[in-house]
């Protein structure tokens, strides 16, 4: 039995297209009160890869501060995403233009098919992913939580799917949690539940489900205190890993008990209960 | 001549690289990426692009987001479709 000094010590890295994570938490960068905010609850979440969106420079205002200062590069991965696409074509381009940026390869694409929800239009999510792998991006598709897309997306050549948990900056958790598993069950990829997580307990639901790892921004930039609820992230998503990997107990309806009931100063099984 | 960069007309003596460009803009190249006339520019070709008249160009930087909308930076997304991101409610 490991004892919690070697599970502290015993290296579980997210593992993606041949590159080594060594949290399992994904953190954002967008709706932060600040730049000093997001980067201390950064700094909290222990997490080492960041998604970042892509937009066009302010021209009239070039006093701004540039996001890239606040980011640990050292640490931090960057990870572009292509939010706001409304089609395969625009996601495209700006997934081309992020990688031009000269920071990564890899991009986080969404293509969303509707305004109200956010769902992604798989559809166009399918063809943008494989004219980027065929450009030679590592390309992690935001997907809705369906088992038949998230194949069709590893068939692709995603370098892992990124099912939704609920609808993005909803915090209701995981809504379809059999689907998550199924998606799970049958990927050879990494499975990164991406968006719906509200509070920690969400997190941990996923890990335990067997996502490989969790990706999340509103949860904590808007929570009352953001570099708090990072850390409780943090612990959720470890907690939510080391729970999957232990193998939780089967459910059942009715009680089981934990003592012995041998040895009862009362004798036999339901003895002195009222009617019998 | 007149371009457009970023949606917007922009008068400037021309033609003229987009390194020059982005030093009018006083725009550091090393956090930006520029699309000139739909095909990204690879950084190195920058002294060896000419921009002319009627031409038009993107330069996009990283800003904060998450999953689907960048925050306070909504107006500056690209595309006309990015029109209606910003009309959504968050």
């Amino acid at each position: 039995m490991p004892n919690a000094q070697s599970l502290k010590m015993h290296s579980d890295p997210l593992v993606i297209a041949g590159r080594s994570f060594a949290s399992r938490l994904i953190v954002g960068t967008g709706k932060y009160a600040s730049h000093a905010v997001m980067a201390d609850a950064h700094r909290a979440s222990g997490a080492d890869m960041v998604t970042v969106a892509v937009r066009r420079v302010n021209l009239t205002d070039r006093t701004q501060e540039s996001l890239l200062d606040y980011i640990d590069q050292e640490r931090m991965f960057i990870l572009p995403n292509t939010a706001g696409c409304y089609t395969a074509d625009d996601a495209v381009r700006t997934a081309r233009l992020a990688r031009e940026v000269g920071l990564s390869n890899w991009v986080k694409l969404e293509v969303i098919g509707d305004e109200r929800t956010l769902f992604p239009d798989n559809i166009a999510l399918l063809e943008a992913t494989r004219t980027l792998v065929r450009d030679g991006f590592i390309v992690l598709p935001y997907t809705n939580d369906d088992p038949v897309i998230c194949k069709k997306l590893e068939d692709a050549g995603a370098a892992a799917v990124m099912p939704l948990g609920a609808p993005i900056g909803s915090g209701l958790g995981i809504q379809n949690v059999n689907n998550i598993r199924i998606i799970r069950d049958q990927s050879r990829v990494p499975v990164i539940v991406d968006a719906g997580v509200g509070t920690a307990s969400d997190a941990a639901v996923a890990m335990e489900l067997g996502a490989d790892g969790v990706l999340m921004n509103t949860a904590i930039a808007l929570a009352q205190d953001p570099v708090t609820m990072a850390a409780a992230m943090k612990l959720a998503v470890e907690a939510g890993r080391l729970a999957w990997k232990a193998g939780r107990i089967p459910r059942r309806a009715y009680g089981s008990a934990s003592s012995p009931l041998d040895g009862m100063i009362v004798a036999g099984a339901g003895a002195g209960r009222p009617g019998v | 001549m007149t371009i457009r960069v970023n949606g917007e007309p922009l008068e400037i003596d021309g033609p003229v690289s987009i390194t020059a460009l982005l030093a009018h803009l006083r725009i550091d190249p090393r956090r930006v990426a520029v699309e000139h006339n739909l095909t990204v520019v690879k950084r190195p070709l920058y002294d060896a692009t000419s921009v002319s008249e009627g031409d038009e160009i993107e330069i996009v930087n990283f800003v904060g987001g998450g999953t689907s909308r960048a925050m306070g930076y909504g107006r500056w997304a690209l595309g006309a479709e990015a029109t209606v991101v910003q009309s959504g409610k968050s």
